[in-house]
């Protein structure tokens, strides 16, 4: 599993490297064609550059000590029993410290479903990992103000609270219907 | 530096800080995985500061507003939309992206549209999403996402 996950980290490490390599050449070849975009290319991507520069050391900071404080287990652990309100600051919260990409915690939800936790928690849970992050929202407050980062993660928040308990009463709803099991052999009883 | 990086900054030391006092051990894991996520992280930065570079000195602005900004109306709201849920780009790059856009003409909606689809829908995880949560699961949840980006990205523009 381990070993498997750094052959992916590695393949996608050169698949970036490539697209690198890509713009590059792109790059070269266009500013060679047009000379006089030279200075507005360089002054754009010297500016993202300088802005980028002086927060990503600390956001993956942020994200490394997230990531050692907050385990897999721990999350399985509070969301597996909590419910209610409860339920859905916990699922908000896990989602929201530890980071990494969406694929890492599939896995983890789908241990939660197995477990019997709420498919509500579990859909805000995997939603909030998704979308809302500290380190995220640092990025997004130091180039979108603080009025769009708020906005967009109030906003963001309570919707996906709706759409966690709507699924929930659709998957219970068409159970009823089909009593298919759905996901997990026990995903949808609560 | 600006006020923000500061901000971010002094706040990042003082949580290594409280975290160092409290185990230096996991602390120093920590690390290992930030030098490891930044380097990781190192090639889609400088790719996508080479796009917006050559974007905006190649795309007027009055194209950009005339796909994404405050005429396009809702076609270009949908457009960016599915644009964001088939992208597969690190949401920490997207933000420097949305920023230089906005500058240049887009619409705030279309940019809350681009990172919330982003963010929340995983066109290229799907498959995975489906077999470890099943298919109805996984489908109700990107949809419904798309739907409510939508909205979250209009109530967005009509607010700021």
């Amino acid at each position: 599993m381990k070993e498997a996950e750094g052959e992916k980290q590695r393949k996608g490490m050169v698949q970036d490297i490539i697209f690198l390599g890509i713009a590059l050449i792109v790059a070269i070849i266009l500013l060679s064609i047009f000379p006089d975009r030279r200075e507005v290319v360089a002054t754009a991507s010297w500016e993202i550059f300088i802005e980028m520069i002086w927060i990503l050391p600390a956001v993956m900071v942020l994200m490394g000590l997230f990531s050692a404080w907050v385990s897999k287990e721990t999350v399985v652990k509070y969301l597996g029993k909590a419910s209610g309100i409860k339920g859905i600051f916990f699922a908000i919260l896990f989602g929201s410290l530890p980071t990494g990409p969406l694929y890492v915690v599939f896995p983890v939800a789908a241990t939660l479903i197995k477990k019997g936790a709420r498919i509500s928690n579990i859909i805000i849970f995997l939603s909030a990992w998704a979308c809302i992050k500290v380190p995220q929202e640092m990025v997004e407050f130091q180039f979108l103000g603080l009025k769009f980062m708020a906005a967009r993660l109030i906003l963001t928040i309570i919707f996906v609270v709706i759409m966690g308990v709507s699924i929930e009463k659709i998957i219970e709803w068409s159970d009823k219907k089909e009593s298919e099991p759905i996901g997990g052999k026990d995903g949808a009883g609560i | 530096m600006s006020s923000t990086a500061i901000f971010i900054n002094v706040f990042t030391l003082g949580c290594l800080i409280f975290a160092f006092i409290r185990n230096r051990a996991k602390t120093r894991q920590a690390l290992i995985v930030a030098v490891k996520s930044f380097l990781r992280i190192l090639p889609i930065v400088f790719t996508i500061i080479i796009f917006i570079g050559l974007f905006l000195g190649f795309v007027s602005p009055s194209i950009i507003s005339e796909i994404v900004g405050e005429q396009s109306g809702f076609g270009g709201v949908l457009f960016v939309a599915l644009l964001g849920a088939i992208s597969h780009i690190p949401s920490l790059v997207s933000f420097p992206l949305a920023a230089s856009l906005i500058k240049s003409g887009a619409s705030v909606t279309a940019v809350a549209a681009f990172i919330t689809t982003l963010t929340m829908i995983g066109i290229v995880t799907l498959p995975l999403e489906i077999k470890e949560l099943g298919k109805k699961v996984a489908l109700l949840r990107n949809g419904i996402s798309f739907v409510f980006a939508i909205i979250i990205a209009l109530i967005m523009g009509s607010i700021l």
